[in-house]
């Protein structure tokens, strides 16, 4: 594997950062600190990071209503995180859109979206500008299995291959659209199947398996910045958690389904991965990193409680830019 | 001064605005010849027949540093495109907390007249307007379309641009200098003393003409076009209103939910308009059906000139 230790170490970092931002999010969302709805990316964790490792700080990608973790692996801020999610004004979106609306457009986090499918032709728009502006740059679209069935999936990508938009589009079939198993709504087994249907590669990774999500990503990275089109990544995985942790959400799905798939767990498969190679990793390191991640996650949680929530005269601001 | 038609000075528009700002590029179903001669293939792009992902390619490149304008064509399909609209394009720079801006222009043909039946003859703009958002412009000259259509496309928010079918052939002085009308100003077409005529794009010449009958009558029609929806002139109609007493609002649209109902409402929820009011208000709106086919039903459905002047001098008699 060429990357480096110190990156796979980081990596791990990341990985582990969403899943314990995300674990206090639940937590705090249930003692009724944070409002409306999350929904947890827990278990999918290396597919934002294997993807957004490979991409470069200037390349731009859009989330779902899962967006945490893209925020997280693109860079983002856990304390503005934390404080939208709390409601506050010093939130990314200064509390105006909670956990399914955070965006920072200033490191090329296009937003998360609550509309399925809502994301892709916007992010497709980017991969325009990009080509417009000749500088390399690359887009990506992070989007689900369910997704893959709705019109601006088939229209971005056909449009996207018809330009050679420099796109990556990254499908994270985690089998179950809310409580509809991928097996029943999707016309063929795999997703990136469908890119045959636009001339693109399409290429199934194991989305437990963040080197093979890296790999896939740069490799698509390599053609889009050549100006050889858009490539469609399907990425297997699978969410721990029920579709949202409102206390009323179903979930129908088998335990032993739930539980195969715990034990192919994504973090813990990077840190074994890591311990194996000499030096890399020992378990107390891996402790004290597990040990600061808390600690940083505390202190977003701590910056969103000391955050004021914004004065009721600010709901009419920003309807028009100035 | 020159004399050109009301879909060249659309032309015009946005050739110059191309031509001012290379952050500018134009995507529809087909491509003008005269953008894609003028400005090349790269940046004017003929697309395939899927406005909803247009809409939203707009929406991540005007998020990306450009200005994006898209021609939906008639407004008809803009509604496969409403979810970027509706959930994305209005409510984006809000939800995001205002930290980036969305400068768009979507551009669309509205209305009937032209025997195009129910599907391309709608006048949907209030179902825009009940958005916040978005901005979005009405013009009814050759004049206005072009000055409009230039502060659209340099407005740093996303705007519509409804333009209308019966219009695009309209001839109209077009000043050959640089100018531009800005968004949120309404126009006192005619002055007149006794009833306030709020007309809408065709109907504006249909007032025009209603009130040249009612001049003949001793009634003194002042003609008033809003240009804007959002942001409304309210200022300019409430001023006339206060001056005349009188109230019609005319508009190709049906009355349900309306432009016309809304103009009512900012007109006469003023205390002071209100209280200088000496007659109900009349709205003269299409019928409320789908737009049909056949003449005889077609012109039945819509408002013109004679039923303007029907309610003249209804509201006349009222006081």
């Amino acid at each position: 594997m060429d990357i480096s230790p110190e990156r796979q170490r980081e990596m791990l970092r990341l990985m582990q950062t969403i899943r314990r931002f995300e674990e206090r999010a639940s937590a705090d969302y249930v003692a009724g600190d944070i409002y409306g709805t999350v929904h947890c990316y827990i278990g999918e964790e290396a597919v934002a990071v294997g993807v957004c490792s490979a991409l470069e700080q200037e390349d731009q990608i859009i989330s779902t209503h899962r967006g945490h973790g893209h925020c997280i692996a693109k860079g983002a801020d856990i304390d503005r995180m934390m404080a939208e999610l709390y409601g506050r004004e010093t939130g990314y979106c200064k509390g105006k859109g909670g956990s399914m609306h955070i965006a920072d457009f200033s490191i090329g986090m296009l937003g998360a979206n609550g509309i399925v499918a809502g994301g892709i032709s916007i992010i497709t728009g980017a991969g325009l500008a990009a080509q417009l502006e000749g500088k390399g740059r690359v887009a990506v679209s992070f989007f689900g299995d369910g997704a893959s069935g709705a019109g601006p999936f088939h229209e971005s990508l056909n449009i996207a291959a018809a330009w050679k938009l420099p796109m990556i589009y990254v499908c994270e079939n985690n089998l179950w659209a809310v409580n509809t198993p991928a097996s029943s709504s999707l016309s063929v087994p795999d997703v990136a199947t469908r890119a045959a249907g636009y001339g693109i590669p399409g290429m199934v990774v194991d989305g437990n398996d963040i080197f093979a999500v890296h790999r896939a990503t740069r490799e698509a990275a390599a053609r889009a910045r050549a100006g050889e089109g858009p490539s469609l990544i399907e990425c297997k995985t699978y969410r721990y958690r029920r579709h949202t942790e409102r206390p009323t959400q179903v979930d129908i799905r088998p335990a032993e389904e739930i539980d195969a798939w715990l034990q192919k767990d994504p973090i813990e498969r990077l840190v074994r991965h890591l311990k194996s190679q000499q030096g890399q990793l020992t378990d107390e390191e891996w402790e004290r990193m597990d040990r600061e991640i808390l600690e940083r996650v505390n202190l977003a949680v701590d910056y969103a409680r000391a955050s004021a929530f914004p004065d009721p005269s600010r709901a009419t601001d920003d309807v028009f830019a100035a | 001064m020159r004399q050109i038609s009301y879909a060249d000075a659309g032309m015009e528009a946005l050739i110059e605005e191309m031509g001012r700002d290379a952050t500018t590029f134009h995507l529809s179903t087909d491509a003008p010849p005269p953008l894609v001669e003028r400005f090349g293939e790269s940046r004017v792009r003929g697309t395939p027949i899927a406005e909803g992902a247009l809409t939203g390619m707009a929406i991540g490149a005007a998020g990306s540093g450009f200005r994006p304008i898209i021609d939906w064509r008639m407004v008809t399909f803009s509604f496969v495109a409403m979810d970027q609209v509706v959930n994305q394009a209005s409510k984006i720079h809000y939800m995001f907390g205002g930290q980036a801006r969305f400068p768009i222009l979507y551009r669309c043909t509205v209305g009937g007249g032209v025997r195009m039946a129910a599907q391309h003859s709608q006048s949907p703009y209030s179902m825009f307007m009940n958005l916040a958002g978005l901005k979005m412009i009405l013009p009814s000259t050759p004049r206005d379309t072009k000055g409009l259509l230039k502060s659209a496309i340099r407005d740093d928010n996303p705007v519509i641009s409804f333009e209308s079918t019966r219009l695009l052939t309209l001839v109209g002085e077009v000043p050959e200098e640089e100018y531009t009308i800005p968004l949120g100003v309404a126009e006192v077409k005619r002055e007149g003393s006794d009833v306030t005529i709020i007309a809408l794009a065709w109907l504006v010449h249909e007032a025009l003409a209603a009130a040249e009958i009612l001049e003949a009558e001793g009634i003194s029609a002042e003609v008033i076009d809003p240009r804007t929806l959002v942001p409304m002139d309210t200022d300019t109609l409430r001023a006339s209103v206060r001056k005349t007493g009188r109230l019609i609002i005319a508009d190709e649209a049906g009355p349900t939910c309306s432009a016309a109902a809304e103009i009512s409402a900012l007109v006469t929820e003023d205390p002071a308009t209100f209280r200088a009011l000496k007659a109900s208000v009349r709205r003269v709106c299409a019928l409320q059906v789908p737009i049909p086919y056949s003449p005889t039903l077609e012109d039945h459905v819509f408002p013109d000139r004679n039923k303007i002047a029907a309610a003249a001098r209804e509201v006349m008699a009222e006081s």
